[in-house]
Order: C-alpha cells, then sequence, then structure tokens
C-alpha cells in the first residue's frame, strides 16, 4: 500500500469551480507497491481533472489488465470504469465512445498491455483518431506477472535478474505519431509539474490524445542497468518545453520571454503554451517531432513534454457523421423504422 | 425417357463459372418460379474465391412445398467447361443436360441414359452483340429464355422482373428482352417444348416473400433499434452488416443535418470487434457483431468477460464447415458447443436458433431484448444455408406498439431514491441484478466493471465467499432466462408416436419432409423443433415422453445430442444421431435412410 490516507478533512480545502475539494477526485485506496511510478500518475489524474473542473460522472475510465491497469479504482471513484482485458482496452473504449459521445474517455494501459498483447488494437484506435486520452504507464516490463522484460524494455537494459535484453524496443511516441495520432506527449512519473499540464491539454483535445509516462516499477526494474530506473530516468530526462495549460475561461498570462513561447489554440478555446527549449523542433510538425526523438534516443536521451500536436484533429465521431446526440439517448421514434416501411420491404421481396 | 411428367417438382443446377454475371440470370430464373405461386429454393454451391472458379445454383422446385434440398438433378444447365465432366455424372438417369453446342460435345461427357439439349449459346451472342462484355452477359439470359420454354415460365413474368431490375435505367430492358426471346425461339425451333418436367402456375405462396436469412438478420437489427455495429470481414456472415449498412442508409440518415444515427466499424479482427460491442452495451447503446466460427473462436475471451461482467451482447454466428477455416463456404451447424460454453472458467451462454428468414428478422430483434434484459451475451446461431441463400418466408411484421425491453436499468431519480446501489445485488430475487450507464448520477449509481470476482457491490474480492455467491447468482439467473428464451416448436399437440425428431435451425426443411414422405409409408413421428439454449422445460418433457429421439443436426459429432445430455441427463441410450457433415445441406433422403436404418430391425419383426 502506498499511502494510508488520513480521513479527516479540512473544511477549509480549496475548492474548485464547481465546489468540490481534490479529495473528491480521488479513488480507492491504492494497493500497488509503495513507490510506483502508477501511483504518481493517478494522482496527476487527480489533479487534472480537480484542475479543469471535471464532473466526474460525466468521465469514464477504462484501462486493461496490468499493475497499471489497476489504477482507475484509484482515481475518480465517482466515475464508471471498466477493467476490460489484457491488451483490448482500446476496443472497449472504442465502442463505449460511439455510444456516447458526451463523456470523456481517459484510458489507462501498461506497457505489456500496450505494445505486446494489445499492440493491434492500440494502433487502430489511433488511426480512428478516437476521441480519448490513451496513457501508457510505461515501465519497460510486466509488473503484474513479476517483472519480465516488456516490449518496450530497451535494447541491453539489465533486468533484476540481471539479464540483458537482446531485442530493439518499441518507442510507442514515435509509433503513435508515425500512425497519426493528433496528441503526442512524454512524460516521466517523477515530474508531476510537467506531467498535469499534459493530462489538461490532453483531455481537451478532440481526437486521440497519447502520453507515454516513464513509470518505474520499484519492485521488479529500479536496478543498476535497467534504463527505465528512477535514477536513470532523472539523469537522461531531457523536456522539450515547458508546458502551460490554459483553460478557455481563464485569462491568458503566460509569463514566458518573449520569442520563446509558442501558444496552440486548441477546439475549445484553450491554450495551450509551450516554452520551448530548443529551436530544431516543432510540435505542430510531425516530421520535425520524430526528428527529434530519434535525434535524442541517439544520445540515450528521454525526450519529455507535448512532442506532436494536430490542432486539425477531426474525430472517428466526425469522421462517420454520427448524429451529436448521444446513441445511447435514442429510443424507438429515432431508431425503428416502423411496420409500413417494413410492409414496403416484403413487397420489395415478392 | 422419363417415366410421367413432374409438374412443379423438380431440380435444376446450373453450373457457371464465379463472376460471369450468371448470379442475376439465375435469380431471374428462381423469382419467376416464386412469382408463378409455386414453392422454390436456390442454393449457392460457390468456391471461397472471386473470379475463375466453377459456381453452382440449384434450384429446387416443389409443389408440396418442400423447401429443403433434394439429391438429383433433373436438368442440368451446364456452361462451364472447367466442371463438365462432374455435371454430366450428377444427372440423373433419364434427367436433361442443356449445354452450349457451338463446339461439338467431346464424348467423354455422353452418356446413354441422359438426354441432351444443345444450344449455341456463344453462336448466338457473337450474331447477336459486338461488345465482349454483353456477349458474355447475355449468354446467360439467353438460358434462361430456353428455360422459359422448355419448363412453360411464363414469358410475361421474366418481363415484368426485368423492368423491375432495370427501372431508372430502361434502355436495358428490350435488349434483354431480345436476350430471352432469342433462348425462347430457339428451343421452339428446334426442340420439341415443353418438357416432361414442367411448371404450372399456382397460388401457393400467399403472401410470402422471398429473402435471405442475412437480411433479415441485419434489417432485425435496424428494428430493435441497434447503433453500433462493429464486425470483421468472414464469409457468410458478412452480408449481415453489409444488410445492416444498407438498411441503415435508409432509415438511419437524417436528411436535414446529414447525420447518422448509426455507428458501424469494421475494425481490425474479431476481438475488436466484440470489444466494440462490449464497450457499446456497456455504455447504453444497442449494439452487436456478426461473424462466423472462426471469429467466434477468436471472441471468446471477451465473450467470457461479457457472460461474468454482466454485459448485453448480441453475437449472429453465421456458421460455415469446420474445423478451423474448414470449407469457408459451405454449410454446417457445427459451433453449437463452442457458442453454448465459450470461453474458460463456467461459461453459458444464451443461444437462438432461428430457422427461416423471419425468425432471422424476428429473433435479431429479439436477441437484443433478451441480452439487455438477461445482461448477458445472446449468440444467434444461423447458418450459411439460412444465411446466404433465398429462402421462401413468412413476411416480415413489427408491431408498431412494441417497446424495447432495455431491462434492470436505473436512472438518476430511481438511484435518488435508494440507500446504496449494488450493481450485483440480486435485490428481486431472479439472479438479475440492476445496472446503470455511466453519467447517470454524479455521486450515486457509479462502479467498476471488471471481469474479476467482486463482490455485491461491485468491489474487487477474492474472498472464496462472495465469489461462490457470485456464480451461484449466475447460474439462478440461468435458470430465470429459462423463461425468458423462446420455447421450442411442437409438431403434435398429443404424442402420436413413440419416435420423435429432435432438429433445429435449417434441419428443419429437411425433417419435416423427411416425416411427411414416411408419413406416407405408415411411419408416424412427434417432432419438436428447439429455438433456443437454455433447454426449457419442453424439452426435457418430449424426450421423457419418448422411446426414442433422432437427433437431426448438421455436423460430425452430434454437439445438439451432447448438449442435451449434458444439460438434461438425457439417456444416450434413447438419442440416435442423424447427421450430415459434408458441407452441403441435411436432405430429407438422407434423414430417412438413417432413421430407417435404427428402425428397420424392429420393423421386421412385426
Ligand atoms: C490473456 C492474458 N494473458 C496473460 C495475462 C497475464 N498478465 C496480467 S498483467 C500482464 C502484464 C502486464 O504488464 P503491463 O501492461 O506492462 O502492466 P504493469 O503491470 O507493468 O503495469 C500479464 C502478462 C492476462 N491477464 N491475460
Ligand atoms: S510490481 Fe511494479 S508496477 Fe506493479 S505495483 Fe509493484 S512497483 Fe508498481
Ligand atoms: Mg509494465
Amino acid at each position: 500500500m502506498t499511502y494510508i490516507r488520513p480521513k479527516f478533512r479540512h473544511p477549509q480545502l480549496p475548492k474548485n469551480n464547481l465546489g468540490y475539494t481534490l479529495a473528491y477526485y480521488e479513488g480507492a485506496l491504492s494497493t500497488l507497491c509503495a513507490g510506483c511510478g502508477h501511483d504518481s500518475i493517478s494522482a496527476g489524474v487527480v489533479q487534472a481533472c480537480y484542475d479543469l473542473n471535471i464532473e466526474p460522472h460525466k468521465l469514464a475510465k477504462l484501462s486493461g489488465i496490468g499493475c497499471s491497469s489497476k489504477t482507475p479504482a484509484y482515481f475518480l471513484s465517482n466515475s464508471h470504469g471498466f477493467n476490460s482485458v489484457h491488451g483490448r482496452m482500446p476496443s472497449v473504449a472504442t465502442g463505449a465512445n460511439l455510444a456516447n459521445r458526451d463523456l470523456i474517455y481517459f484510458g489507462v494501459s501498461g506497457d505489456g498491455d500496450t505494445a505486446s498483447i494489445g499492440m493491434g488494437q492500440f494502433v487502430h484506435a489511433v488511426r480512428r483518431n478516437l476521441n480519448m486520452v490513451y496513457i501508457v504507464m510505461n515501465n519497460g516490463c510486466y509488473g503484474l506477472t513479476k517483472g519480465q522484460d516488456s516490449a518496450t524494455a530497451d535494447y541491453g537494459s539489465k533486468n533484476k535478474s540481471g539479464n540483458v535484453n537482446l531485442f530493439e524496443s518499441i518507442d510507442l511516441a514515435s509509433l503513435a505519431i508515425e500512425l497519426g495520432a493528433t496528441f503526442v506527449a512524454q512524460s516521466f512519473s517523477g515530474d508531476k509539474a510537467q506531467m498535469v499540464p499534459l493530462m489538461k491539454a490532453a483531455i481537451s483535445h478532440p481526437g486521440f490524445a497519447f502520453i507515454n509516462i516513464i513509470s518505474p516499477c520499484v519492485t521488479f526494474n529500479n536496478n543498476m542497468g535497467s534504463t527505465k530506473s528512477y535514477d536513470f530516468v532523472r539523469e537522461h530526462v531531457e523536456a522539450t518545453s515547458t508546458i502551460d495549460f490554459v483553460p478557455t475561461m481563464k485569462e491568458i498570462s503566460v509569463d514566458y520571454k518573449e520569442g520563446t513561447v509558442k501558444q496552440v489554440k486548441m477546439h475549445d478555446g484553450s491554450v495551450i503554451s509551450l516554452q520551448k527549449l530548443s529551436d530544431a523542433w516543432d510540435p505542430l510538425d510531425r516530421q520535425s517531432a520524430m526528428n527529434a526523438i530519434i535525434n535524442a534516443k541517439a544520445k540515450q536521451e528521454i525526450l519529455t513534454g507535448l512532442l506532436y500536436l494536430n490542432p486539425d484533429s477531426q474525430d472517428l465521431h466526425s469522421l462517420l457523421q454520427t448524429s451529436d446526440k448521444p446513441l445511447n439517448e435514442m429510443g424507438e421514434k429515432e431508431l425503428c423504422p416502423g411496420n409500413d416501411a417494413l410492409t414496403e420491404i416484403n413487397a420489395g421481396l415478392r | 425417357m422419363l417415366s410421367s411428367p413432374k409438374v412443379n417438382d423438380f431440380v435444376v443446377r446450373f453450373a457457371n463459372v464465379n463472376g460471369t454475371g450468371s448470379a442475376s440470370a439465375n435469380f431471374l430464373f428462381t423469382k419467376a418460379i416464386f412469382r408463378m405461386g409455386i414453392p422454390v429454393t436456390p442454393k449457392n454451391i460457390f468456391p471461397s474465391n472471386i473470379q475463375g472458379l466453377p459456381t453452382w445454383y440449384e434450384v429446387r422446385v416443389s409443389e408440396k412445398g418442400y423447401l429443403g434440398r433434394r439429391e438429383g438433378i433433373d436438368l442440368m444447365v451446364a456452361v462451364n467447361p472447367q466442371s463438365m465432366l462432374k455435371d454430366v455424372a450428377d444427372v440423373r438417369p433419364g434427367g436433361y443436360f442443356l449445354y452450349d453446342s457451338s463446339k461439338k460435345l467431346h464424348s467423354e461427357y455422353i452418356r446413354e441414359d441422359i438426354n441432351y439439349i444443345g444450344i449455341p449459346l456463344m453462336h448466338m451472342c457473337n450474331e447477336a452483340y459486338s461488345d465482349a462484355r454483353q456477349r458474355q452477359l447475355f449468354k446467360n439470359i439467353i438460358y434462361v429464355g430456353a428455360l422459359a420454354a422448355l419448363l412453360d415460365i411464363e414469358f410475361k413474368e421474366l418481363e415484368g422482373l426485368l423492368a423491375e431490375q432495370f427501372k431508372g435505367k430502361e434502355k436495358l430492358i428490350p435488349m434483354n428482352v431480345q436476350a430471352l426471346q432469342l433462348g425462347v425461339d430457339y428451343v421452339h425451333k428446334n426442340f420439341k417444348y415443353p418438357l416432361d418436367i414442367r411448371l404450372e402456375r399456382r397460388d401457393l405462396l400467399g403472401d410470402k416473400i422471398l429473402m435471405e436469412g442475412n437480411a433479415a438478420c441485419g434489417l432485425g437489427a435496424v428494428y430493435a433499434g441497434a447503433t453500433v455495429a462493429a464486425w470483421y470481414p468472414i464469409t457468410p456472415s458478412t452480408s449481415v452488416v453489409e444488410a445492416f449498412m444498407d438498411y441503415s442508409e435508409e432509415f438511419r440518415f437524417d436528411k436535414i443535418n446529414g447525420k447518422k444515427n448509426v455507428a458501424i466499424v469494421q475494425a481490425e479482427d474479431e476481438l475488436a470487434a466484440i470489444g466494440m460491442v462490449i464497450g457499446a452495451s456497456w455504455n447504453g447503446a444497442r449494439s452487436f457483431t456478426s461473424t462466423s466460427g472462426p471469429g467466434v473462436s477468436l471472441m471468446n475471451e471477451f465473450l467470457g468477460l461479457a457472460y461474468f461482467a454482466e454485459i448485453p451482447v448480441v453475437l449472429i454466428d453465421v456458421q460455415r464447415t469446420g474445423p478451423s477455416t474448414g470449407m469457408p463456404t459451405r454449410t454446417q451447424q457445427s459451433d453449437v458447443m463452442e457458442a453454448a460454453y465459450a470461453s474458460h472458467g463456467d461459461t453459458k451462454q444464451v443461444l437462438l436458433f432461428p430457422s427461416t428468414p423471419k425468425e432471422c428478422f424476428d429473433m435479431t430483434a429479439d436477441a437484443f431484448d433478451l441480452a439487455e434484459q438477461l445482461q448477458t451475451p445472446v449468440i444467434m446461431l444461423t447458418d450459411l444455408d439460412l444465411g446466404m441463400n433465398d429462402h421462401v418466408s413468412e413476411p416480415l411484421v413489427w408491431d408498431d406498439k412494441r417497446k424495447y425491453k432495455r431491462g434492470k436499468v436505473l436512472t438518476a431519480e430511481q438511484l435518488d431514491k435508494i440507500e446504496k446501489f449494488g450493481r450485483y445485488l440480486d435485490v428481486d430475487g431472479d439472479g438479475i441484478t440492476y445496472r446503470t450507464y455511466p453519467g447517470t448520477h454524479p455521486v450515486k449509481g457509479s462502479f467498476f466493471t471488471r471481469g474479476t470476482s467482486r463482490d455485491e457491490y461491485a468491489g474487487y474480492t477474492e474472498d472464496g465467499g462472495a465469489y461462490k455467491r457470485n456464480v451461484d447468482r449466475l447460474t439462478k439467473k440461468w435458470e430465470t432466462s429459462k423463461t425468458y428464451v423462446p420455447a421450442p416448436q411442437i409438431y403434435n399437440k398429443e404424442n402420436k408416436s413413440e419416435n420423435g425428431f429432435l432438429f433445429f435451425g435449417t434441419s428443419q426443411y429437411s425433417s419435416e419432409e423427411a416425416m411427411d414422405l414416411m408419413k406416407e409409408d405408415g411411419l408416424i413421428f412427434d417432432a419438436i423443433r428447439i429455438k433456443s439454449f437454455p433447454f426449457t422445460k419442453e424439452v426435457e418433457d418430449f424426450i421423457n415422453s419418448h422411446k426414442r429421439i433422432f437427433v437431426i443436426e448438421q455436423n460430425r459429432d452430434a454437439q445438439m445430442k451432447s448438449l442435451l445430455m449434458i444439460e438434461l441427463q438425457a439417456d444416450p441410450n434413447k438419442l440416435f444421431s442423424v447427421l450430415n457433415y459434408d458441407g452441403m445441406p441435411i436432405t430429407a433422403d438422407h434423414i430417412i435412410n438413417q432413421v430407417s436404418k435404427v428402425l428397420s430391425p424392429e420393423l421386421k419383426q412385426v
């Protein structure tokens, strides 16, 4: 258990615009190992939803199977949750989203859940630009089945039993960009300041918003020689920019130096402000984002921040031209053609 | 050479090359007979190939209304040189062989005991048409014209059908009629007509329709209010979703805002297809997928999740010949076992067995009610024969007063009235608990759906007692479901025999015919047609009240028989299997043969 949550709440705790405290966005007590990166990400989700004034019941949280996929139980207890089967969360999220376009779909997965058993579903959800947030809690191993290498383990990385990984790793962020993802970000579970605005921007993005978060497994992959350990990641993390997410209702007041700030307006009027740390990269340009990732990788750096954004994203509903009214709100009147139409059909079959 | 003339009782088989436009000409032939009020059943026998391989179309005409397949070809229309040797051999002695006599028939195709009708189709086309594609297409129409003369098809019916077919492209009508006429004239000039197998107008069909089962399933889903469909292409199920798409285009398209009251996704595989259905159903939309055996195999893990987490799913399995890829374009009823217990652990799935297009329509619509009322997958087991062939069927009817039965779903107002919501709490004692859709209420009714064990309040638990309470409740729900599923069809109100037939799905046609024919020999049978699983009390009573039960099914391993033994403890010594599994629809002759083998030793003693 990561922490024991005190029962007593101070009456003066700050509240968001809906009048909810941060605690309102929490979930059940975590049963993950103390120090697991995944718990920090859950805390980030709580913060992001609080900041964005989200009604928890208007958000559905979905996951596959793994330690990471357990986390939806640990945030937003007033949201419906769906812990599906291993690697298949994207399809369940697709169906759920098609049924009701008005909810926020928040998906959580692991590197095993996404990059191995669920690779097929992941890439197709990306292709369809399903309107959802998709977070991979990436620890380079299968935590829940006791630490086997995953497909995101870096070539040459050493696991706890001392075995060196012989295979090339799958880079989920560049893969997502390659497949046409419209929002791709990378972060580190230990960097809440960066992670939270990225999550907020992802939630506001009308399309597939992918965040690959390096999230060390303290129990099975935090050893010397592992490239997903806290120490290694801290030493090699390279931020592309500092990021600020400004929701619509707030006035934009960013205090970055003139000329270094890139402001990207989202569909709903909110704004992402990026203070670029390097000129060699433009987050609105796919090619340049890909290059930045490849260059960083060659230098053994882990690039974090918002890597790529397509502000003209068109999600699956707009592509399929489904009605604005959620499909799950329709009844006989809208859906059933009635017996007269059937009589005509019968006539055509004689 | 034929002994007595046969009116409205024969089988014609067309031997064509796949992809040459023969399908619409052959359908013209069938439909004209249908319009003459005569019962008719066509069967496609096609290869798993797009162009170039042999394909057959077999039409049975039966005044008595026998709509199953019958062995023995009375007239072969052989326009495929590739399969000619087999086609000659398949004609029954005394039957007819119509061929293209543009080239002389090689001696190996000559049989003394059949009649040859040579029509120089190629020459006639070359003479009449200059365009290569037209020559190809009109060859088919010419032989239909010839058949009209040989079999007494009413010419005006053919003309009428062409006029309907080319509505909006009227220019094409005279050309087609002319091709028909070429065929008619050739026969009039060169042969004695009509043959001793021929047609006579009747009024035996009333308001019946001619429809493919798959189209009826797709239409049923539209009427049932399905809004999310996810699928992965596979023969013979593809046309279910295609029909759903076509009918949705007509009925679910808002012409004012250009938007659709439906979302159809071609998934990356069957796993994703059923995952999408589960997600959509969980979120309160009516959703379905359709597939065939290989797809059901892939869907197994998800079917277990839906069973255990209690999420409605409508799955239409259009069965084909297995195992594995088997014979992908042939029929079978061989997914019964796999569907009944789909997924690992203790699972049981609700099954429906339609046998006519009308039932495909009705049962698809009912499947949505059942799945939502029982909060579980409902698998409809149809098959290639029913799905991809036209069948004479009762017309489709919809009761406009009918309301969708959405099952036990709590609204925000209802949630406000209850103390504590328990997703898996059996409030009513029928094993069916209440669910909520996401987004219903700010603080009440949210729960965590999972495939792991949970308590009555959907909380994760590894407590054996709570697990057992939950699965025992699922057993109770299974018992309850027996009062929801459609009851079997019992043929005789009172038992008339110690022998009973038991069948389901498309085995109905030939089973009924076999009973009818055996009755002429003084052999009476009772019969039951199973429409659903779990089996209801009627099935048990039927088995118990007969000495012998002939379980007629189209698979090798007697799957339905096994299911009866497992679920009803039916005595295997009284269950006699009548099996057919060569990929072709079962015939009455086949049933009679196998039944007689069981009964004849006893009959001799009498
Ligand atoms: C079909 C199937 N195969 C295997 C498993 C066993 N399993 C559970 S979790 C898991 C790996 C999870 O790894 P990851 O997604 O990286 O999550 P983590 O625990 O590392 O957060 C596996 C293989 C399963 N649940 N289902
Ligand atoms: S095993 Fe690893 S991933 Fe799983 S909870 Fe423990 S630290 Fe986290
Ligand atoms: Mg992992």
